[in-house]
Parts: C-alpha cells; sequence; structure tokens
C-alpha cells in the first residue's frame, strides 16, 4: 500500500510517523511526501493533515493538487483529512458536512478530552483538539462517528474520513488501522 | 461529554499548536491592516506587537508589550491565530496577553527586558510561548521552562541573516555532536550547555529539539528565508523584512512561497524576480554593544 501525506504545511512529520507505524503494525506499505502535483494518482490512500487550512489550501492549488485529489476521491482512494484536512474536505465538497472553523474558541481553549469512538471499539480514544473545527451539519450519506460537547467531530462518507482532532499527536494507531482498512 | 473531561494547556496541547505552524511563516504586523495582508499572503499565524523591530531599534527608548486594544483589533481582523511579545520576565503582560485570548506569547529580547535574571514560568500557563536562543543550551533552559517553541535570536530589526545562521549552526551543528554519545558524556554536555540532561537525551534521541523550531532575527528576502530552511528550521518569523520592504504584499507572498520550495532553486528563482526592493537593513558588525538584542536573556 501507498499512502501520500499532502506535506504543504503543518504536522506532516507527525502524520508521516503516524502512518509508519501504523503500516508496520498491519499491511505494511510506505509513505510518500506530496509537496507537487503528479505524486497524488499512484497512492492508493491520502492524509491531509493538521496546520492552517487557508494556507495548506492556496499551496495545494498553486502546486495543482487539488484537482488530483477531486479526482482521487471520485475514484473511491481513500482520503482522511484531519483539522485543517477536514476543513478542505467540505471546501471542496468530497464530503456533504458543513463545518465552522475554530469552533471551540481559540488556543486557550484548546483541549484533550477522551472521545468515545464507537466504531474503533470501547476504550475512549484521547483526542487532542486545537483550534479546532467542528462540523455543523451532515447530508445523508455521511455517518457520523462520534460527538464531543454536541458538535460532530468525526465522520466518514463513503471511503473520506474527517476528524476536528489529531490522531496524529498520539500513539493510539486505532483510527489510522480504521482508515487503511478502507483501502 | 461531561466538561470536567477537557484538559487545557497540557504540553501536548502547546507543543501541538506550535507543530501546526510547521512549513510557514509567521509575520510581524502592528495594526489590523498589515494583518490582513499577512492573512492574504498566505502566513500561518501573524505577531502582534507596536512597532516592528527596525522602527523599536530606531526609536529607542523602553519597548513594551503591544496596546491590547491594538491586539484585540488585529485578533478581530484575521482568523488565522494571533501571537504577542512580552518583555523577558514580565509575567504580568503575559497574563494580560492570556487573558486578551492571545494563542501564544513571544518572551522576546526584542521588548526591554523586565527581569535581568528569571524568564517566565511558562508552566503555569495556559497559553503557549516561543522564545529566543542563541544554542542548545539556551534553547533547552526555555523548553525547561514550559517553551513549547523555540526560535533563533538572530539579530531582529537589521535585515541581516548572519547571525540567525550563526544561531542555526549553533543548535543543529550540536545536536548532531550529541548523536551516538553515553549517558555519562550527555551528563557532561549538560553540564558544560547549562541545560537539564532529560532535555538534552531527548535531543539526542530524536536528533532535533524536542520541540518546533523556527527560525527568526534579520530574515529579509525569499532567499534567506529558503537559507534557514535548508539549514533546519521548521518554519520562519519575518519580522520588519515585509512592512519595511518595497511592496510589503509582494515580498509576503514571495516569503510564503519560498519557505514552501526552498529545496527548488528554480522556483525560487522566479519567486525572486521583481519584488522592489527588500527592506533597507544594517550590517549587524555596525552595532555598538548596547544596540545587539541578542544578548538580552541568557
Amino acid at each position: 500500500m501507498r499512502v501520500g501525506i499532502i506535506a504543504l504545511q503543518g504536522s506532516v512529520e507527525e502524520h508521516v510517523r503516524a502512518a509508519e507505524r501504523a503500516l508496520s503494525e498491519g499491511c505494511g506499505g510506505e509513505v510518500i511526501s506530496v509537496k507537487h502535483a503528479d505524486i497524488v494518482p499512484s497512492c492508493d490512500a491520502i492524509i491531509i493533515p493538521g496546520g492552517e487550512s487557508t494556507t495548506i489550501g492556496r499551496l495545494m492549488l498553486r502546486e495543482g493538487i487539488v484537482d488530483e485529489i477531486k479526482s482521487a476521491a471520485k475514484h473511491g482512494v481513500p482520503i482522511l483529512g484531519t483539522c485543517a484536512g477536514l476543513i478542505l474536505l467540505a471546501r471542496y465538497g468530497l464530503m456533504d458536512i458543513h463545518v465552522t472553523r475554530n469552533a471551540f474558541g481559540r488556543q486557550r481553549e484548546s483541549f484533550e478530552t477522551p472521545l468515545k469512538i464507537d466504531v474503533i471499539g470501547e476504550k475512549p480514544f484521547n483526542a487532542v483538539f486545537i483550534r479546532a473545527p467542528a462540523i455543523t451539519k451532515v447530508g445523508e450519506d455521511v455517518e457520523i462517528l462520534a460527538k464531543c460537547n454536541g458538535y460532530i467531530v468525526a465522520a466518514k462518507q463513503d471511503k473520506l474520513v474527517a476528524l476536528a482532532f489529531h490522531p496524529e499527536l498520539t500513539r493510539d494507531p486505532r483510527l489510522h488501522h480504521f482508515f487503511f482498512d478502507l483501502v | 461529554m461531561k466538561l470536567e473531561e477537557l484538559r487545557h494547556g497540557t504540553e501536548l496541547l502547546k507543543r501541538g499548536f506550535a507543530k501546526m505552524q510547521k512549513g510557514g511563516v509567521i509575520m510581524d504586523v502592528t495594526n489590523a491592516e498589515q494583518a490582513r495582508v499577512a492573512e492574504e499572503a498566505g502566513a500561518v499565524a501573524v505577531m502582534a506587537l507596536h512597532a516592528v523591530p527596525a522602527d523599536i531599534r530606531a526609536a529607542g527608548g523602553v519597548a513594551r508589550m503591544a496596546d491590547p486594544a491594538v491586539i484585540l483589533e488585529i485578533m478581530d481582523a484575521v482568523t488565522i491565530p494571533v501571537m504577542a511579545k512580552v518583555r523577558i520576565g514580565h509575567f504580568v503582560e503575559a497574563e494580560i496577553l492570556e487573558a486578551l485570548g492571545v494563542d501564544m506569547i513571544d518572551e522576546s529580547e526584542v521588548l526591554t527586558p523586565a527581569d535581568e535574571r528569571y524568564h517566565i514560568d511558562k508552566l503555569r500557563f495556559t497559553v503557549p510561548f516561543v522564545c529566543g536562543a542563541r544554542d542548545l543550551g539556551e534553547a533547552l533552559r526555555r523548553i525547561n521552562e514550559g517553551a513549547a517553541m523555540i526560535r533563533t535570536k538572530g539579530e531582529a530589526g537589521t535585515g541581516d541573516v548572519k547571525e540567525a545562521v550563526r544561531h542555526m549552526r549553533a543548535i543543529m551543528g550540536t545536536i548532531r555532536e550529541l548523536k551516538g554519545k553515553t549517558d555519562e558524556e550527555l551528563t557532561k554536555v549538560a553540564r558544560d550547555i547549562g541545560a537539564p540532561f532529560e532535555f538534552v537525551k531527548e535531543t539526542e534521541e530524536m536528533q532535533r529539539l524536542p520541540v518546533v523550531n523556527f527560525a527568526a532575527g534579520g530574515i529579509a528576502t525569499p532567499a534567506d528565508a529558503a537559507l534557514m530552511m535548508k539549514l533546519g528550521a521548521d518554519g520562519v518569523f519575518v519580522g520588519s523584512g515585509i512592512f519595511k520592504a518595497e511592496s510589503p504584499e509582494k515580498m509576503a507572498k514571495a516569503i510564503v512561497e519560498a519557505v514552501n520550495n526552498y529545496d527548488r532553486p528554480e522556483v525560487l528563482a522566479e519567486i525572486s524576480k521583481g519584488l522592489g526592493g527588500a527592506m533597507k537593513g544594517l550590517d549587524t558588525h555596525t552595532l555598538t554593544e548596547d544596540e545587539v538584542l541578542q544578548t538580552r536573556g541568557w
């Protein structure tokens, strides 16, 4: 399996390491940093990391990656968006979700919390929310995976997964395994 | 979900916030209009201060935290994170910025130090801090006090990149020298550089600083920014370099693109074309001892 991490800005290094750890425990495969066009089409799964959504979005457009991502989504390639990545999945119309940026407030209000996510089992996931967005509304094809303080913070639509928090900052690989199983 | 299960201000959240800035450019701004220009150009965050370092240098006198009213205007003007500077050791200025809701505090040598013996105890704050450093020992002392991000001090407000280069090379060079050392040897290094053993050990194991490490202090062109990335910076702060340039909009966009394309000289050539003049600048060798900012703090 070939996993492409959009490597323009944000927690790229952390995502690369988390993906490598999860792959080595599971089916194996390689992790590729995507900085430019022509790499996405060869990937079996794509991860859009956390960072500043405006910056990542602008750079993805400039590098010609946005159209490649849209085409990959159309061909059923699984895509995981975390935090800023979630915002971009909504902005590009790939997922039928409405998103509020910085839904929980500024950095002072950022938090960690044990989050119940049924699809990965009983044990709560330590979810790290940093100036996090939240999903305020979902279309009927969207499956809600987790909620926090009344907001939807994890959702899935076909093979696209959106998380408002940062699984790359903790050592729990369960969400990565869940995502890679979609390939 | 019960509210008491939400944990705020943990090290993971503070260092995590800094990680989200990686590969980005953080720009000094003095008002809401400049903040909008910075955001439009692709800045990942802005740093609010009452005057850019070049003007602080020219004005002389005591440089302090910016006016809270201006900081709030900047926070209202943009959706990206807003950082602001406090004087070294001035924990009340820091409490004020935390109360305002600023996203990160820079305990900065660019302002006039308030305490010549103690830096702020940053562990007791919910909001994360970034601090300047000239070498590995200084960086690890700041991390030990709770800094979630390090930047080189460089020599702010000069547009001369050589001090930032010196500091980044010092930090990265010492980290490379740690490789493969035994615990006894690392204990000696810790003593020599005046840093806690646990952080020296962690740095040796990770072969990088345990927190995000940006370049700052004298970066004035896209080539300067790319140079700092090549030397191992996780991103760059640009102070006077943007709003003292002939065309701040062009310079700001070009520096953002340079940080993203630092390893592609042909793209950098394209980016660097026709930007108008960079800031005039000041060779750091012409500074007198009391004009040097980087020796503030320890």
